[in-house]
This record gives structure tokens, sequence and C-alpha cells, in this order.
């Protein structure tokens, strides 16, 4: 059975080369269905591979699979092989199966849309390329698909490429991508030099060998990739703007699937990361940390709705780089699933908001919903309480063991992880209040200012069927079964996800257990006792407690002013500062390194050329064409020659 | 009384050379192409002529030799050359070596 991992990827590609022919003719909703079915049959085959892969035994639970051999260049050997075992397969199973649930939604949620389906051509080139990323056997497979997420995720971001701020948020996902990248390839690179190998198996037997300081280099290059792909500091600007794609996108890619890349491989390449220095995993860790709780501060003041979550997405890759920094795998593989799980809830659950209320993203233009929208309001609500750290719910369980992991490593780590929990039980439950709480504000004339029809809104209920026709009525509504359905999947997700690896008796510790094989003994164990254990869980609930109680007082009983310093709502200003300066100093100095490369590097070649072209024309007008001259100089020539050698030749 | 001076090989080579200098300045003063080439053909045949003394002086057969191979050479510019110029002197009966500049850097 485990040969048959070929098929996973091979079912969306299936599926994207069959829409790029005939997506058209198929149409709405055609298209979409045929890009669900490929997506679903590639969550059925990877579902076959896991059960293969339960049946091995479990040291033995490592299956290469070799479709061919792809790049023979002399002592570089790389084969495009797919790699079956318990990490990757974890991935696989949680990108398809989370992917099919999104492109059911967006049959419902693109709509009407004119290029629908070239949606779903780019959904399944998405899904395929993650999970070549995911299966790949060695790190340029990998980057194949790190690749080819990274062009999809741009294709996605401008999707509605009409708005200019689309097309840029795009392109500057595109290039900050490129800066990860350029990390990835020089790691590839020092990988190959020093080990002469590429696939992670022979990197995983011959990490012991690896000196120190190059380990070391290749691990923090890596998670240069893996900072650009994951949005960490300081290259985490990108996703914010990437909000602009369609939330189904938002959902998959930049939330669910591709950022969580980084963690991946970071996981998978752990040897090497254990063979580096004591310092390396500590920088990973503490960029992490840093990261999230800059984002999550960050959040506190957004009023966007998707922008919430997208700098709460960063706030929370952020745990799992902790996690891997603290040699806490385990963890944040788990956070990885559980944090899919819930962020692609809230993310599709904001994109049934937004499509109910008419292409209203404000926060403070809604309010009040649930009477509206039930189904979305419950599983939202679900997502919130799992996002917060509310036991039982499946972030609670993952987030507890990052910090626990934190605390036994340093109790700096895990007091920042805590003040950052806080933070994202505050400006979550923020948001739910303000979309689903509270008072009614969409009605208000200013949320009608497009539309200009101040009068009806005076009469609310009157119009009601007319305005239930699409989504661009006054009233919000819920929205179709293909939207809730996945909304409601994804709840029990969220709500049962804990149960993957509960911390109270060895037994249930299932995902440790699962993944023991990929991670060599390089997993972290924390001495800690089961006393403190509870105490800290308990800490964790208390402020996750403490945040929703603040959020309770200042949004929903107002009690307390909301302080949301503009410093906060801008970012720190990072963005700004960042586009001031590229734009500034930054653009002056490409342009002195293009004026350089125009004039001196241009220039030498250019001046040759002139050179050469001036004396030939200068030696062109020796030859005038008139045979006499020519004779002349012969015989001149001739005459000076021989009075040279009869003055040298004595008789 | 006629006095027969004897003929040694300095005649033939002032010969020689005295042939050689009315080709070479005929090739270099005259314009028509026809003449230019009969001034050529003087200049070889001086050259032979010197050849042919010198092989007779220094008892060497290779002076002679030489000699066949610059007739053979002469015979096949000849057929090349001639070619050339009738087929321009037809195409432009009054032409000159000075008009032939089609090659001119």
């Amino acid at each position: 059975m485990l040969d048959l991992v070929w098929l996973i990827p091979a079912l969306p590609l299936a599926g994207f080369l069959l829409l790029v022919v005939v997506g058209r003719r198929l149409g709405e909703p055609g298209a979409g269905w045929v890009a669900t079915l490929a997506a679903a049959g590639s969550f059925l085959a990877t579902v076959v591979v896991f059960v293969g892969l339960l049946a091995e035994d479990e040291h033995s639970r490592s299956h290469v699979v070799t479709l061919f051999e792809w790049i023979p260049a002399g002592g570089l050997r790389v084969d495009l092989a797919l790699l079956a075992d318990p990490l990757s397969i974890t991935m696989a199973l949680f990108v398809t199966g989370i992917g099919s649930l999104i492109h059911l939604y967006s049959i419902g949620y693109m709509h009407g849309d004119e290029r629908f389906s070239k949606f779903f051509v780019y959904l399944n080139l998405f899904v395929f390329s993650m999970l070549m990323l995911v299966l790949g056997d060695n790190l340029l497979v990998t980057f194949l698909g790190w690749e080819g997420v990274g062009a999809c995720s741009y294709f996605l971001i401008s999707f509605w490429f009409e708005k200019d701020e689309n097309a840029s948020a795009g392109k500057k996902a595109f290039v900050t991508n490129r800066i990860g990248d350029w990390g990835f390839m020089l790691a590839m690179f020092l990988a190959f030099a020093t080990v002469g190998s590429l696939s992670y198996t022979t990197l995983a037997e011959e990490a012991g060998g690896i000196a120190p300081v190059t380990a070391t280099a290749i691990a923090l290059l890596l998670f240069v990739g893996a900072c650009g792909k994951s949005a960490q500091l300081p290259l985490f600007v990108w996703l914010p703007d990437a909000m602009a794609g369609p939330t189904p996108v938002s959902a998959l890619i930049h939330a669910a699937t591709m950022v969580t890349s980084g963690v991946f491989l970071m996981t998978r390449v752990n040897p090497i990361l254990a063979q580096a220095y004591d310092w390396a995993p500590d920088v990973i860790a503490w960029v992490g940390v840093i990261t999230a709780l800059f984002a999550a501060t960050i959040a506190v003041a957004q009023n966007d709705i998707k922008k919430v979550l997208a700098y709460s997405t960063v706030s929370q890759l952020g745990y799992m780089f902790l996690a891997v920094g603290t040699g806490a795998y385990v963890a944040a593989i788990f956070h990885m699933v559980t944090h899919a799980f819930f962020k692609a809830l809230l993310f599709l659950g904001s994109g049934s908001v937004i499509h109910g209320m008419g292409d209203e993203q404000d926060m403070r233009r809604m309010g009040n919903l649930r009477t509206y929208m039930p189904i979305t309001a419950g599983t939202f609500i679900v997502g919130w309480l799992a996002i917060a750290g509310v036991p039982p719910f499946a972030g609670f369980w993952s987030k507890d063991e990052i910090l626990l992991y934190a605390f036994d490593a340093n109790p700096v780590l895990w007091a920042l992880g805590l003040l950052t929990a806080l933070l994202t039980a505050f400006y979550m439950s923020r948001q739910v209040f303000l979309v689903f709480f509270g008072e009614e504000r969409f009605r208000e004339p200013a949320a009608l200012g497009a539309t200009g029809d101040a009068g009806a809104s005076a009469q609310p209920e009157a119009d009601e069927p007319a305005a239930e026709a699409h989504g661009h009525g006054h009233e919000p509504h819920e929205s179709p079964w293909l939207m809730t359905a996945p909304l409601v999947v994804l709840a029990v997700l969220a709500v049962v996800g804990g149960g993957l690896n509960l911390p109270f008796t060895p037994d249930l510790h299932l995902l440790g257990h699962w993944l023991e094989p990929v991670l060599h003994g390089n997993e972290a164990h924390v001495d800690v006792e089961t006393g403190t254990k509870v105490l800290l869980a308990v800490v964790a609930v208390v402020a996750s407690l403490v945040g929703i109680a603040g959020a309770v007082a200042v949004y929903l009983q107002k009690r307390v002013e909301p302080v949301e310093p503009e410093v906060l709502a801008n970012g720190w200003y990072y963005d700004s500062t960042i586009t001031a300066f590229m734009g500034g100093p930054g653009r002056a100095a490409f342009q002195a390194l293009a004026d350089f490369d125009k004039g001196v590097i241009d220039g030498a070649v250019n001046g040759v050329a002139t050179l050469v072209r001036t004396g030939g024309r200068g030696l062109r007008t020796l030859q005038p064409g008139y045979v006499r001259s020519y004779a002349l100089g012969i015989a001149v020539g001739a005459v000076v020659l021989l009075a040279y050698f009869l003055t040298r030749v004595s008789f | 009384m006629l006095a027969v001076a004897e003929v040694t090989p300095a005649w033939y080579l002032v010969l020689g050379s005295l042939i050689f200098t009315i080709g070479a300045v005929g090739l270099l003063v005259r314009r028509n192409p026809l003449v230019m080439f009969m001034c050529v053909e003087l200049m070889l045949n001086a050259v032979t002529l010197t050849f042919v003394t010198f092989s007779r002086m220094l008892r060497d057969v290779h002076g002679m030799t030489t000699v066949v191979f610059v007739l053979v050479v002469a015979a096949a510019e000849v057929v090349v050359g001639l070619g050339i110029i009738v087929a321009l002197l037809r195409k432009q009966p009054t032409a000159t070596a000075d008009d032939l500049t089609v090659l001119k850097g």
C-alpha cells in the first residue's frame, strides 16, 4: 500500500491539468467539483498510505518511492523520490483533509466569480505543490514544492488583480519570499558540499559527522528560508497583506498549510539542528517567541476581520518556532495540526461573515451577527475557544505543551509565551464580541455609503426577501450549506483535535510515539514534576481566562474604554518603516548598483567593442581597392626587404 | 673587325633584371588590365631566366625544376586571370584597373 504514495500528489496534478484544459468549459460549479474530487481523492490515498504505514513495524516506517532519476550530474544525484514516513504523512493528511474541505467551501464562496474555474486551477496546483513539499525525499524536491506553493500563493493573493493593491500585495509576498529562498538555496549548496547528498535519509545518517560550524550554518540558512515562508520576524510583512486574496486562500495557504512549511522543514532537518551549536536552536526559539508576542500586540488593535486573523497566524507560527527551538518537535507538529484545524475554521468563518455581509470586512460595522448566521457564529466561537486555550479545546493541549518545554528551557521564554497566550485570548475575544455580539452597527448610514440607499435601511424588515438574493443586500444572511458544512467539520476537529496527544499517561501520547522514528531521539526531554506541570497548565488557563475577561469588560460590558493605540493599529510602524527605507535609501542604493552595472560592467564591454570598431575603421583606409597601389606597396616592400638584407649580408 | 664578345652568365642576369624592371614599371604605370597582366608575365619570365642561369652556373638541377613549377603556376594563373579580365572588359569595354574598387574596405 505504501507504493501508492505517488497517487497523493498525482491526483491534484491530474485535477490541475484537467482544469487547465477544460476548466472554462466545465464552468461553475463543475470545475469546483472536479477540483474538490481531486483533493478528496488525494486525501483517500493519504489515508490508505497512512494505514499501510501503521501496519509496518515502528522502526521501519520510512518508505522511499523513487519515481525517476531527476538530476544525474556527476557527484550530484537527485531523484524525484517521495518519502512516506510518519512526519510527511501527518502533514499530507491534514493538507489534503483541510484542503478538500476548503475546496468544497470555495465552491460556495467563489459563486458568481467570473474567474471561477481559474481559482480552482490554482487551488489544485497549490495542493500538488504542497504535497511535493511535504512528501519530497530530498531538499530539492521539497524546494520544488516550496517554490510551487510560493507561486500559487502569488497567483491567489493577486487573484482579483483588477485592484492595484491586490496585485502589489501578491508581488510583496513573492519578493519577500525570495529573501527566504536565498537562504534555502545556500543551505542546499552547503549541505551538498559537505555531505554530497540532498536526501533526508542520508543527511540524517551523516549528520553526526558534520562539523558543528557547518551544521549551524545549514540550520540557520534553512531557518532564513523558514522565516520567509512562515512569516517570522523580520520577514513577516507579506502575510498581513496577503489577506487581499479570497478568504478560502487565506484559510488554506496563509493559515493552515503553506505558512507552516517552515516549521515542517525545521522538524525535518532536526538531526542537523541537533548537530549545530547550542545557540542555534536558541536563536530559533527567541525569534519565534518575539514574533509571537509582537504579532499578538498588533492583532489587538486591528479592525479588519481578516487582519486580526493574519497577525494571529504570525503569532501562532511564532509558537511553533518556539517549540522547534526548545527541541519540542512533537509539540510543534501538534500545534501545527491543531492550529490548522482552528485557524482554517476561523478564516472560513470570517469568510462566511464577509460573504453574508456583502463583502464588508470592517469589524466596526458588524455586531450581533449570531442572530443572523447562527452556524457561522457557533463554529467561530468553537474556534475562538480553541485558539484562546480554553480546555478541553484543541488549542489548549498543544499550546500548553509548547509552554511546558519553553519553561524547561528558559523561564523567560515561558513568560513571554504566556503573555502572548493572554493577548491571544484577549484579541480573539475582542473579535468575537465585535462581530457576533453587541449592538448591530451595520445598519448605520456610514455602512451603506457605497450603495447610497440609506432610505431603505430605515425600513430594514420590509425588503428582506430581495436582499436575500445574493450577498449584496443590506441584511446579513447565513451562508449556503457548501460553506457551513466544512465549518461544522472543522469545528468538531477543533474540539477533539487535542486527543491526538494527551499528556496524562504515556499511552495517550499518540502523536509523540507516531513521530518518534523521524526525530532520531532529538526530541527534548523535560524534567518537570507532575505538580509543576499541573501548575503550569492552571496558570495558562488562568491567563486565557484573564484575557477573555478583559475583553468582556472592554467590548461587551463597556466598563472600560478600549485601548487601541495608533502605534499598534499600524503594526509598530514596522511595515511603513521598511517601505520608507526601501523606497528611500534602499531604492537609491539599488539605483546606484544599477548605475554601476550600466556604467562600469556594461561600460567595459561596450568600450572594448568601440575600440575594436574604431581601430577597424582606421585600418579600412589601407584597402582602397586600387590594384596598382597594392602593387606599388608590394614593390616598395620588396625593395625595402632587399635593402635590409643587403646591408646585413656581407659578401 | 667584329669582335664577338663571349656570352657570359652575367649577360643573362642583366637581361633578366632588365625584363623584370620593364615588367614592374609597366605594372605600376599602365592602367589597362590586359597590359598589366602581360607585365606580370614579363616579370615571371625574367625570374625563370635568372633561375636557369644560376642553375647552369652552379651545376644544380634544382633551379631548372623550379622553373617548371613557375611555368605551371603561370599557366594556371593565366587561365583564371584572363577569364576575369575578359569577363570584365566584355561588360565594360573601357574599364581600367582603377575602376575595380568593388572590394575596397
